[in-house]
This record gives structure tokens, C-alpha cells and sequence, in this order.
């Protein structure tokens, strides 16, 4: 139950950042990876931010042998960096720039622009599972 | 360009690398949400394996429901085969890659791991590179 309840209060939080951030602004993601044309740097303070806080505190949390309540870390298991890994983010960040939407923002505009969350997330779950069947 | 200092966006970022490091820290997983969200669809999962995700995944949305009196300009009449491609080479290349700009851009970045900064540089430059062939020479 503990658990759960931590779930669930870290994606709230997440959920806040991303529409607060403006993540969930397609337009704006776009604009940020537009780097040679007109670029709008703001987004660039979204990553920033939340990666000093991960860098910092990730070293506090690792020093401890589990965490508060669980039994282990459950961290990827895979170390090595492949031809795999290197298409499968060439990929994502084609799709990302295509229409300005990672699978969180893209699952929030649900609520957002309905018109387009009915088209972008039925193709990303299809996405996801051709990518699972040549994942396994 | 000089603008105003973009004091949401560093907010928003604080608060999702906050979330990132309570379920960490307390529960020992990983915020990523391609990786919640494929687990819970297509891996058969014990109940407390499936508890976890959907409350995280019920946050998020519920979260970001909160914060909608914030205002956004909505994009309308954007291509369809745009946002139909867009989401198949997410979901395929998130999937094969095992992460996006949560699991590996805010989390593994912040565990230094190797696969993550790759990842991450990768996921930017391509994206980057789409946009300019989309703005420049086609839209």
C-alpha cells in the first residue's frame, strides 16, 4: 500500500511539472528542437532541472542498501551500449520531432487536444508492441 | 533573442526530477514512462507489479489535470499521417531503446549510466535533425 500511495504521489508531481513545464505543449517541444531555425530555449531549463535534481540526489539514494520500502533497487539491467539502443533513440527522436510529442505529454494531451491524442496514442501502443516483438 | 528568464520551465523540470527521485528512493523504480506504460499493456504482471503503474500512471494524469488552468495555444489541423507516424516511431523506437526523455533524458542521465547519456545525445540530435528537415524544407 505504501507503495502505491508513493506511486501515485510521484506521478502527480510528474504530471504537474510536465504541464507546468510546458512538456506538454507540442508546439513548444518543437520550437525547442529547432535549433537552427527559430529556437526557443526555454525547454531546455525543463531537462536541466529536473537532471540536477536527479544527479544530486541519486547519489544519497544509492548510498543506501535499499530503499524505504522496498527490498532492492530495480535498476536496467543492461549495460552495454548496441546498435539496438542507438537505433531505438534515433527513432524516438525522429517520432519526437515529427509531432512534438514523448509518451508522457502524449498520454496528458488526452485531456489537452483530445483530437490529436486519438490518433498519436493508438499508434504509439502499436508502435510499442512491433518494438516488443522484436524486443524479446 | 533575450527573453524573460524561464522560470515555469525550471520549475516544472524541479518538480518532475523530484518525482523521479521519491520513487526512486522510496519504492527503488525508475520514472519511465514508456517503460510503465509497455509493462502494464503488454507483460503479464503479478498484482502489486500492476498497482505500482497504474497509480503512478493515474498521478500522472491526475496531476496534469490539476494544473490545466494553465493555458496553452492549441495546435489544430496539424497532418495526421504526422501524428500517426510520430506515435508508431515512438512507441517502436522507445520499446527497442528501452527508455524515453523520462526513463533515460531525467533518470539515467542522473545515474550517469552509459546507455542512458547515448540514448539521450541520440533521442536530441535526431529530433533536431527532424524538425529542420520538417520546417526548413518541407512545412
Amino acid at each position: 500500500m505504501q507503495r502505491i500511495i508513493i506511486a501515485l504521489i510521484s506521478g502527480l508531481i510528474f504530471g504537474a511539472g510536465l504541464v507546468i513545464s510546458e512538456m506538454v505543449n507540442p508546439t513548444k517541444v518543437q520550437d525547442f528542437l529547432d535549433l537552427f531555425g527559430n529556437w526557443d530555449s526555454s525547454l531546455a531549463f525543463v531537462m536541466g532541472g529536473a537532471v540536477a535534481v536527479t544527479l544530486v540526489t541519486s547519489r544519497f539514494i544509492l548510498k543506501r542498501k535499499t530503499p524505504i520500502f522496498a527490498e532492492r533497487f530495480y535498476m536496467a539491467v543492461k549495460t552495454s551500449i548496441d546498435g539496438r539502443l542507438v537505433l531505438g533513440a534515433s527513432l524516438f527522436g525522429l517520432g519526437w520531432g515529427l509531432s512534438g510529442y514523448c509518451p508522457g505529454p502524449g498520454i496528458l494531451n488526452a485531456m489537452i487536444n483530445p483530437a490529436e491524442a486519438v490518433v498519436f496514442l493508438p499508434a504509439l501502443i502499436i508502435g510499442g508492441w512491433i518494438g516488443q516483438r522484436y524486443s524479446a | 533573442m533575450l527573453e524573460v528568464f524561464p522560470s515555469q520551465a525550471l520549475f516544472g523540470g524541479i518538480l518532475i526530477g523530484i518525482s523521479a527521485a521519491l520513487l526512486l528512493a522510496f519504492n527503488g523504480r525508475i520514472a519511465g514512462i514508456s517503460g510503465i506504460l509497455y509493462n502494464l499493456l503488454f507483460n503479464p504482471l503479478s498484482g502489486a507489479e500492476r498497482g505500482w503503474r497504474i497509480a503512478f500512471l493515474m498521478g500522472l494524469v491526475a496531476g496534469g489535470y490539476f494544473m490545466l488552468p494553465i493555458e496553452f495555444e492549441l495546435r489544430q489541423g496539424y497532418s495526421q499521417w504526422l501524428l500517426i507516424a510520430s506515435g508508431l516511431a515512438v512507441g517502436i523506437g522507445t520499446r527497442i531503446g528501452n527508455g524515453c526523455t523520462s526513463g533515460h533524458g531525467v533518470c539515467g542521465v542522473g545515474l550517469m549510466a552509459g546507455r542512458s547519456v547515448v540514448a539521450t545525445v541520440t533521442f536530441m540530435a535526431s529530433g533536431i535533425i527532424t524538425v529542420t528537415i520538417l520546417r526548413q524544407f518541407i512545412g
